[in-house]
């Protein structure tokens, strides 16, 4: 069997997802291109007897270098192995489209376009000539509609075809003044007999274009003294025709006024298409008064989705992974393997799974603002108030994201396609804080602050710490991603309905995605902690206290003096040999060891704070936020100014393991994590200390 | 001569300059804002920091800052 690969090219909106999906008896696989954090869906299937895999590369507007997507896929054209390109392009929006025809032309590849949305373009009674355009072009078009899956077998027959056939070279043709002078420049090469694997016509074209390469060999050829000459007139005919000498901007002129052409030779409208559907609704939509309330609005109702209903099977999930725990402990026994795997494996992944079902939601909501088109309207809603603080209008979604859970937050600043704004993104999504610090929360404003008041420190906790977010995004903007504005013009796509198929397929690569994390960086890590929280052992002691507590008369006595042992234990585990070492660090601002090992359990997850703190001030690990003992225990260890600047580390600091490694995931590389530990540190540290110093002042 | 950011909604003109480089250049280009094309203000966001506009068949959104960059004639 023949094997076939084909690069699927195309604007982003244009459907290729769409198209990928509507192939029957296909195995898709996502992952990501090496090295970079830009998904890359690869489908094999098989046709006519040939093996068909299909790479789909990033969508882009050009072939250009400035976004990481443009970059993969043009890195990806120009030195992958692959034997050739389906250029998908909406038929509606011919002319822009074909703007990256022209560019993919002239890669010299095998290439087919496909003329993809043709059910819609015919409701709007476009008729597009595709034997014409095809002549134009001198590549095959093919009429097709990932919708309703008419034309798909023709394209793949056509393909096929063309696989077999030899390459052909596409005509692109320019305006008459360049015409001219390739023609004059190559019949100079002719008249010299000058030796080249390349035509004269491509000879001259690339020298044109001011191709670096074409240059550096053309440079020490004898004939270079007689034809640089030429060349020089030639490109001031240009640049006095152009009224510019920007050699890129007269080609990318020619280029459009090619498309402008082609589309001008074989669209027409067959009828005048009233029904703009896209203009009514962006009326309300984008209204200048009622657009941001609208949206508010939207975004609330997903989040009260994605943490009311999300938090149902949360429930169920905690409970099998509870008894899947305890079940694993009756076959590998109490002891240390058992404990390993229970505690240790077991717990750990199932304190990530058990955000999958608000994941699950989140991301349905995201891919449904996305493939709407309703996205690009949040980012010019929003813009105007986020650039002040050097952010983008999208960065929204990812930080309120971040109150939930820093997690999918995390993932979903991909909306973000610009390097830099996704990147500072990124940095302060930690700031805004996440549901698991709740508890947290909870106990201290509980302890230290009269019932009235508590409600509102909790408010402003959370306030704050969205307020010193977006100044340490200006920070990060002017001292750290500095330099000019990545521009922000951006495409609003035309409203359309949403697929069912396309969200399901988007919703569960993402699931499945955040899974394979939990099984494998997840599970490492949490075996670590469960090391450093149980080791060395320490036979002696435990022997000696389960002799007092078999002596023991009372419950209460029995419960006081386990819970005194465990307390005991962490204090000489590892991890509490660590915080302990690292007190020093901690005692300007006011901690003592205990609430250092619980602020370092809690780089597991902020969940294992509130626990850590019971077991140490022996309470046991079973405590919430709400117990009693508990909140008279810290009310009576902790100083006052002690317990704010405890909060607001809490607010600021390093978020959980798992948040962590998406982290490092999504910005792309370790030395990003390395950042981030230093910066959140040390906001963290810096504020602790004013609020701390301050605190003691006034109170 | 007046910039894209003095026209309003609903106002349209053909463009006659286009005062950029690199990045910004490119992406208006890809999206088909050149010399010479028809241009159509669609909506401005409240505190005119954004602006909706028709290019051709394509809709796009830019800042205020990057408007200003752009001569029209209103037509
Ligand atoms: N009417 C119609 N809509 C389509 C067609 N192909 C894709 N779409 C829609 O166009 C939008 C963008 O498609 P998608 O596959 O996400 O585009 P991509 O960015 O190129 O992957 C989605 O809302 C699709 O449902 C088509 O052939 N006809």
């Amino acid at each position: 069997m023949k094997e076939l690969t084909i690069a699927l090219v195309g604007q982003p909106n244009v459907g290729k997802s769409m198209l990928i999906n509507a192939i029957s008896d296909a195995r898709l696989k996502v992952g990501n291109f090496s090295g970079v954090t830009v998904e890359k869906a690869e489908v094999d299937f098989i046709f006519k007897a040939h093996e068909i895999k299909i790479i789909d590369l990033p969508g882009t507007y050009s072939l250009n270098d400035y976004t990481q997507d443009e970059r993969v896929t043009k890195e990806f054209l120009e030195t992958q192995t692959y034997d050739l390109i389906i250029n998908v392009v909406d038929a509606t929006n011919l002319e822009r489209n074909l703007f990256l025809t022209t560019q993919l032309l002239a890669l010299d590849k095998k290439m087919i376009v496909a003329l993809n949305m043709m059910d819609e373009a015919q409701k709007e009674g476009i008729c597009v000539d595709h034997d014409q355009l095809s002549s134009i072009l001198g590549v095959p078009c093919v009429k097709v509609s990932a919708v309703t899956k008419r034309g798909i077998g023709k394209l793949f027959n056509r393909a096929v075809d063309m696989f077999h056939f030899p390459y052909e070279k596409s005509k692109l043709i320019y305006s008459e003044v360049v015409e001219e002078e390739i023609a004059k420049l190559s019949f100079f090469l002719k008249q010299k007999r000058y030796q080249s694997t390349l035509s004269y016509r491509d000879v001259s074209l690339k020298l044109l274009e001011e191709d670096p390469k074409m240059y550096r060999a053309m440079h020490d050829e004898p004939i270079w003294v007689e034809f640089m000459p030429l060349l020089k007139e030639s490109l001031s005919h240009l640049y006095l025709h152009y009224d510019t000498k920007d050699v890129s901007e007269i080609f990318a002129q020619e280029r459009a006024s090619f498309a402008r052409g082609a589309v001008r030779e074989t669209v027409s409208y067959e009828k005048n298409y009233l029904g703009n559907m896209t203009d009514r609704v962006d009326r309300v939509l984008i209204h200048r008064v009622f657009g941001i309330p609208i949206f508010i609005f939207l975004m609330w109702g997903l989040f009260q989705l994605t943490f009311e209903l999300g938090s149902v099977p949360v429930e169920y999930i905690d409970a099998f992974f509870v008894s899947l725990g305890a079940y694993a402990k009756t076959i590998f026994g109490d002891g240390e393997l058992g404990s390993l795997i229970a505690d240790g494996m077991i717990s750990g992944v199932g304190a990530v799974v058990m955000f999958l079902p608000n994941i699950v939601i989140l991301f349905l909501g995201i891919a449904l603002l996305e493939t709407t088109g309703y996205m690009a309207r949040v980012a010019f809603l929003l813009d105007g108030f986020f650039h002040r603080f050097g952010l983008h209008g999208k960065s929204f979604i990812p930080l309120v994201t971040g109150f939930g859970c820093s997690v999918p937050a995390y993932m979903s600043a991909r909306t973000l396609k610009n390097d830099k704004d996704r990147l500072m993104t990124l940095f302060i999504i930690g700031f805004m804080s996440c549901g698991a610090k709740l508890p947290v929360y909870v106990l201290f404003t509980g302890a230290f602050f009269s019932k009235e008041h508590a409600g509102n420190i909790l408010f402003l906790i959370y306030i704050a710490g969205a307020l010193i977010g977006l100044l340490s995004a200006k920070f990060l903007k002017v001292f750290v991603f500095k330099g000019v504005d990545e521009p922000f013009v951006m495409e609003m796509p035309k409203y359309r309905l949403p697929s069912l198929k396309l969200i399901w397929h988007t919703v569960a690569t993402k699931a499945m995605m955040y899974l394979k994390k939990a099984g494998t960086f997840i599970l490492g890590a949490s075996v670590l902690i469960w090391f450093a929280s149980n080791y060395p052992k320490y036979p002696l002691l435990e022997e000696q206290y389960a002799k007092q507590i078999a002596l023991a008369q009372v419950d209460e006595q029995k419960t006081s003096l386990s819970n005194e042992l465990s307390s005991l234990l962490l204090e000489k585990s590892y991890l509490g040999i660590i915080g302990k070492s690292t007190d020093f660090f901690f005692e300007p601002i006011g901690f003592d060891w205990k609430m250092t090992v619980a602020l370092e359990a809690g780089l597991a997850a902020k969940e294992v704070i509130v626990s850590t703190l019971g077991v140490l001030y022996a309470l046991g690990s079973d405590v919430d936020e709400t117990n009693e003992g508990l909140v008279h225990a810290l009310q009576k260890q902790i100083p006052t100014a002690s317990a704010v600047s405890f909060v607001i580390f809490v607010m600021f600091y390093l978020p959980c393991l798992a948040a962590s490694i998406v982290f490092t995931k999504e910005s792309g590389s370790y030395r990003y994590l390395g950042y981030l530990i230093v910066f959140t540190t040390t906001i963290a540290w810096l504020l602790s200390f004013i609020g701390y110093r301050v605190s003691l002042l006034i109170l | 001569m007046i910039t894209l950011s003095q026209m309003n909604p609903l106002e349209k003109g053909i463009i006659i300059s286009i005062d950029a480089d690199g990045e910004l250049k490119q992406r208006l280009f890809s999206f088909g804002l050149r010399k010479g094309s028809m241009i159509k203000v669609k909506a401005t966001s409240i505190a005119k920091s954004t602006m909706e506009v028709e290019v051709g068949s394509t809709l796009m959104a830019l800042r205020y800052s990057e408007a200003e960059r752009i001569g029209v004639e209103k037509a």
